[in-house]
């Protein structure tokens, strides 16, 4: 009778195979500073995308935006992708991707950076985008030097709703003020973890070191 | 604790004052006290007795049991391995006495070609020639000085000479013929030769057969007997069998890993790949452990119905549908074969294409088409190769499931045993020990009122001794009353 035992247990896991499928997905967005003297990070900004592009697996999605003086619109995602469910394809998809980054990062360097640098507007879009996805696992990667600097027609300062979202603050660099008094740099960072925190982000983290990516990417959450 | 110290600094004393205060409570208390130790004793002890023997008698029950499964399976392999036997013999003698007529034709031809022969090779002695007779009387002649005489007898010898040459060679060619026809014999003695030494060997077969089946009717005899040195050899046998399908199985297991490991990985193009059944499990993974399994199971059909083994109540279909069966599990499994061969192209071609991206994405060249050549092609090869291989081979380990299963019920049964024995005898040592704790305490009651009962010891003995008194002196006069009466009498 045994072999009945494990004709049982095999149709349970066919079962268990159609029916429960549980949601281990992941959305990044990749939130690149374009402003000011920051543009010449771009290359670091590509090899970081082409890391996470390596990282992702069939389902999950992709986003790159752009941060300019105003960055609150679609029209600043350089480049997006839910990655297909078969390997092969999905292989296919990263390849583009990637392509896309590198043009977006050829022109940006040529183009020159925007004059002002709206990180908040750049926030809400990429939270907007990760919501979107349904992904469980949502990650907000910000490549910028956490300055931000608005127009006096802009407004940013209500309180922005980050649920559910890991931000991870990529190649924080040093201002010259910076270096002048180093309070700055760290009141800047405090201040920008302090936000994220009451907007809901499940973690903050600042992250200077892009040679040990593996161990802000190594889990799914 | 200290609290109950009258002296708390001599606790000693204290303590000995306390115990001198106690010990007239408890020598007053000591018959309830006793029996209380006594009854708490019996209390325990008696669940653990009963539970011992429960454990005794149930490993009793199971040992009849496993007996006598022991001995009906024991039986039954052994009958079906009679039965094989009886088969051989019995396909043996049918094969050989089929062909026997027509191999003692066979040899009688040979024999007669032989003895045809031979009598044809025997030595005919030449006729004595009848001029030997007028030899004989010229031979009387005596030659004296006659030179006729002398002449004839010359030509005579002349002739002779040439007679002699003539019959010496007649003489020899007749030998050549007849050992030339002994050579002609030498094929047919070969032939006799061989075809008695097919049936020597046929017959030897058969006696081993025979050897064979006279033992194992011995151990059935001695299994139907339900004769202890059967049942250990039994015994033995299934936790041979049990190790060694374990270890088959293991193996298998391997097998069965590797397997899975190979087209967990192309199943994710068929299934999604970013779909998870539970947190770890993905979806790829089941689907390909579904595969392992399917193929397992249709190697489990194909062994049964191709009666490698008995796993499933199959006795009651037709031959042609066991056929069926046989045909439906083989093409299946021939199919699952081939779905395998195409995803283990498919897997090379998947790692093939992450390394080539990979390589991009880390801004390396891409990996260039001309340098995949045949010796590159030796992996993609290999894995389709195990893919088309694994099933089959996956398909044989119905055989030492069998076994495991088998042997597993007759061990486990053993160990079973074993352990409620191991129980029984853990509750007996500890009711024993409960009972004997029991005792020592009642002991060291007795300790700690050392004194009064001493004392009471003394009295009882003094007691004893007045009363004792009393009645030799209530004796003495009687039996002085009783020597008066005599003397009156």
């Amino acid at each position: 009778m045994k072999p009945w035992i494990a004709l049982a247990g095999l149709s349970a896991l066919l079962l268990a195979g159609c029916g429960a499928n549980v949601n281990r997905t992941q959305a990044v967005y990749i939130l690149v500073d374009t402003s000011g003297t920051y543009a010449k990070e771009l290359t670091k900004a590509q090899n970081v995308v082409n890391y996470v592009l390596g990282t992702l697996q069939p389902g999950d999605s992709l986003a790159v935006g752009r941060v300019k003086s105003r960055s609150f619109t679609e029209k600043d995602i350089v480049a997006k992708v839910t990655l297909n469910r078969d390997p092969v394809q999905a292989n296919g998809q990263k390849r583009i991707f990637s392509g896309e980054i590198a043009t977006f990062a050829k022109s940006s360097q040529s183009g020159g950076g925007s004059r002002y640098t709206d990180i908040t507007g750049g926030m809400m879009q990429g939270a907007e985008f990760l919501h979107e996805t349904g992904a469980r696992t949502k990650t907000l990667i910000i490549f910028s030097d956490m300055q931000e600097e608005l127009d006096y027609k802009t407004k940013r300062d209500f309180p922005i709703k980050l649920e559910g979202i890991r931000i991870i603050a990529l190649n924080v660099t040093k201002l010259d003020t910076d270096n002048v008094d180093p309070r700055r740099y760290t009141g800047r960072l405090e201040w920008w973890e302090q936000r994220a925190r009451e907007a809901g982000a499940t973690d903050w983290r600042v992250v200077n070191d892009l040679e040990h990516l593996e161990r802000v990417f190594s889990n799914r959450g | 604790m200290s609290s109950l110290f009258i002296w708390p600094g001599n606790p000693l004393l204290s303590l000995l004052v306390l115990l001198a205060i106690a010990v007239p409570f408890l020598y007053v208390a000591r018959a309830p006290m006793q029996d209380f130790i006594h009854r708490l004793t019996r209390a325990i002890t008696n669940p653990l007795r009963l539970g011992s023997r429960w454990f005794a008698q149930t490993a009793y029950r199971l040992q009849t049991r496993n007996r006598e499964v022991l001995f009906a399976q024991g039986g039954r392999e052994l009958k079906l391995t009679i039965d094989r036997e009886l088969e051989r013999v019995s396909a043996l003698v049918e094969r050989d006495l089929q062909g026997y007529p027509a191999m003692q034709r066979k040899l009688m031809d040979e024999i007669t070609h032989i003895e045809e022969d031979y009598k044809r090779s025997a030595e005919v002695p030449p006729p004595p020639p009848e001029w030997v007779k007028a030899i004989e009387e010229l031979a009387k002649i005596k030659a004296g000085r006659d030179g006729v005489v002398e002449r004839i007898l010359g030509d005579i010898r002349k002739s002779l000479d040439g007679i002699y040459q003539k019959v010496v060679a007649e003489y020899r060619r007749a030998y050549e013929e007849r050992h030339s026809i002994l050579k002609r014999f030498l094929p047919f003695w070969r032939a006799a030769g061989q075809t008695l030494s097919q049936v020597e060997r046929n017959i030897t077969g058969l006696q081993d057969s025979a050897a064979k089946i006279d033992t194992n009717v011995g151990r059935l005899e001695a299994i139907f007997a339900k004769r202890s040195d059967a049942e250990h050899a039994l015994i033995t046998s299934a936790s041979t069998q049990m190790f060694i399908s374990a270890l088959v199985m293991l193996i298998a297991f391997g097998g069965a890993y590797v397997n899975f490991k190979l087209i967990s990985l192309p199943m994710s193009a068929m299934v999604g790949g970013g779909d998870y059944v539970t947190e770890s499990l993905r979806a790829s993974e089941v689907a390909a452990l579904v595969i392992v399994l399917f193929e397992t199971l249709m190697g489990l059909f194909l062994m049964e119905s191709l009666r490698f083994t008995n796993l499933f109540p199959l006795s009651g279909i037709t031959e042609r549908m066991r056929k069926n069966l046989m045909w439906v599990s083989l093409i299946i499994l021939l199919v699952l074969a081939g779905v395998e061969v195409a995803l283990a192209v498919m897997r090379d071609q998947i790692i093939a294409a992450d390394v080539a991206l990979k390589a991009t994405l880390g801004g390396g060249a891409p990996v260039a088409a001309a340098e995949v050549g045949w010796v590159t092609k030796i992996p993609t090869a290999g894995q389709m190769i195990l893919g088309f291989t694994l099933p089959f081979a996956l398909a044989f380990v119905a055989i030492p499931l069998e076994y495991c299963i088998n042997s597993g019920r007759i061990v486990l049964g053993a160990l079973l045993v074993l352990t409620l024995r191991g129980l029984g005898f853990a509750l007996r040592v500890t009711a024993n020990l409960t009972r004997e704790a029991g005792k020592l305490l009642g002991v060291l009651y007795d300790v700690l009122i050392f004194a009064p009962l001493a004392i009471e010891r003394w009295i009882v003995r003094a007691r004893a001794n007045g009363a004792k008194d009393e009645a030799v002196e209530e004796k003495v006069p009687l039996r002085k009353l009783g020597a008066r009466t005599e003397e009156a009498i």
